[in-house]
């Protein structure tokens, strides 16, 4: 459902992205790994169609990340773009109204799931609930393929926890594909089909979840660390 | 983490040691649990998807550990039915023996890696053994 080729996306102090060859199939879930600064945001918004790559090409179902892309991509932003004065409620009618695919009779459960209600203002939110309300956005709409940007970054462990859940629970692995980003590789070990490790905008490692541990004898937790500590 | 199957029962007590395949340790806790007969030939198997969300593993990791598991012969599926152990006394019986010839084998190369001989491995297996079958009676 994606392929990138020779992508190439340079910000006046660095490259964040210095040539990514990658496809993206359909049905698994993938786990984009690496320290701060590896590139891996830039990659998810290039895929998003909110960057334009410098070099290289990337197609999303075929095409190139654009509006008739984005209509079919979830995506779920690093910052806490949520506006502060409203009520949960609102935010949802607000984000239902953009989106074709927006899931009605979906969201109050997932609401649910995540101990949230539709009266609550944002403001009165704490950081875990502000990432999971935001998970439930991504998760309401019927999209083949889900981006999630750091979703477990800097939060207790009830909050992430219970987004892993979600993540595994929503899935749809006939016909959706996941791609995680994160740094704290842990508690999404188990997630994964397969890993890709960025390391300063280049791919280090790229396979199976499963073969890489047959292979090295360790956990991609562990393997995460050897390569990047 | 545990999965209880239909009726009640604990069926699989897993703590992943995450350094192996994930795949590999659930085949291996479902052998182990036909092994002890907490499972059984004829016995319903959850569901893919409910498997999955139990143990908190990817939904193609169960995929796979189901599609593994009738390549071995250890399961049947029953279309729209869903996925059974095997019927047949023998299934059991040759589950076991794999499974206790297997960690038999991995103690004696372990203990002549050590440095034991034929003697001092019998003599030490037969002391602990009957050291713990007093302790429980």
């Amino acid at each position: 459902m994606v392929e990138i080729t020779g992508l190439v996306k340079v910000y006046p102090d660095t490259r964040a992205l210095d040539g990514i060859d990658l496809t993206i199939d359909s049905g698994k879930i993938y786990g984009l790994l690496g320290p701060n600064g590896s590139g891996k945001s830039t990659l998810l918004k290039c895929i998003a169609g909110l960057l334009r790559p410098d070099q290289g090409q990337i197609k999303v179902f075929g095409q190139r990340p654009g509006r008739v892309t984005k209509a079919k991509v979830a995506y779920l932003p690093e910052i806490d773009y949520l506006y502060r004065w409203m009520t949960i409620g609102e935010i949802i009618n607000f984000v239902a109204a953009m989106y074709p695919d927006w899931r009605e009779d979906k969201v109050d459960e997932l609401l649910k799931n995540m101990n949230l209600t539709k009266e609550q203002k944002i403001n009165s939110l704490s950081k875990g609930m502000r990432a999971r309300l935001k998970l439930v956005i991504a998760m309401a709409r019927e999209t083949e393929l889900v981006l999630l940007d750091e979703p477990l970054s800097g939060l207790d462990p009830s909050s992430r926890g219970k987004i892993v859940d979600m993540i595994l629970s929503e899935f749809r692995s006939e016909r959706q594909s996941v791609i995680l980003s994160t740094h704290e590789v842990g508690e999404t070990e188990n997630l994964y089909d397969e890993v890709i490790f960025l390391d300063k905008g280049t791919i280090r490692i790229m396979d199976q979840a499963e073969k890489l541990r047959q292979n090295h004898g360790l956990s991609i937790n562990d393997l995460f660390r050897e390569v990047f500590l | 983490m545990h999965y209880v199957k239909e009726g009640g029962e604990s069926l699989l007590k897993i703590e992943f040691d995450k350094a192996q395949p994930i795949y590999l340790q659930i085949i291996d806790q479902i052998k182990k649990a036909l092994a002890r007969g907490s499972l059984n030939p004829g016995d319903k198997l959850p569901s893919q998807r409910e498997l999955a969300l139990t143990l908190g593993v990817n939904p193609n990791t169960i995929q796979r550990v189901y599609r593994e598991m009738e390549q071995m012969g250890l399961t049947e599926t029953l279309r729209g039915q869903g996925t059974y152990i095997k019927q047949g006394d023998d299934l059991v019986k040759m589950v076991r023996s794999e499974m206790v010839n297997t960690v038999a084998e991995n103690f004696i190369n372990e203990m002549l890696a050590l440095g034991c001989s034929k003697e001092e491995i019998m003599t030490l297996v037969k002391q602990l053994l009957d050291k713990s079958i007093k302790l429980k009676g």
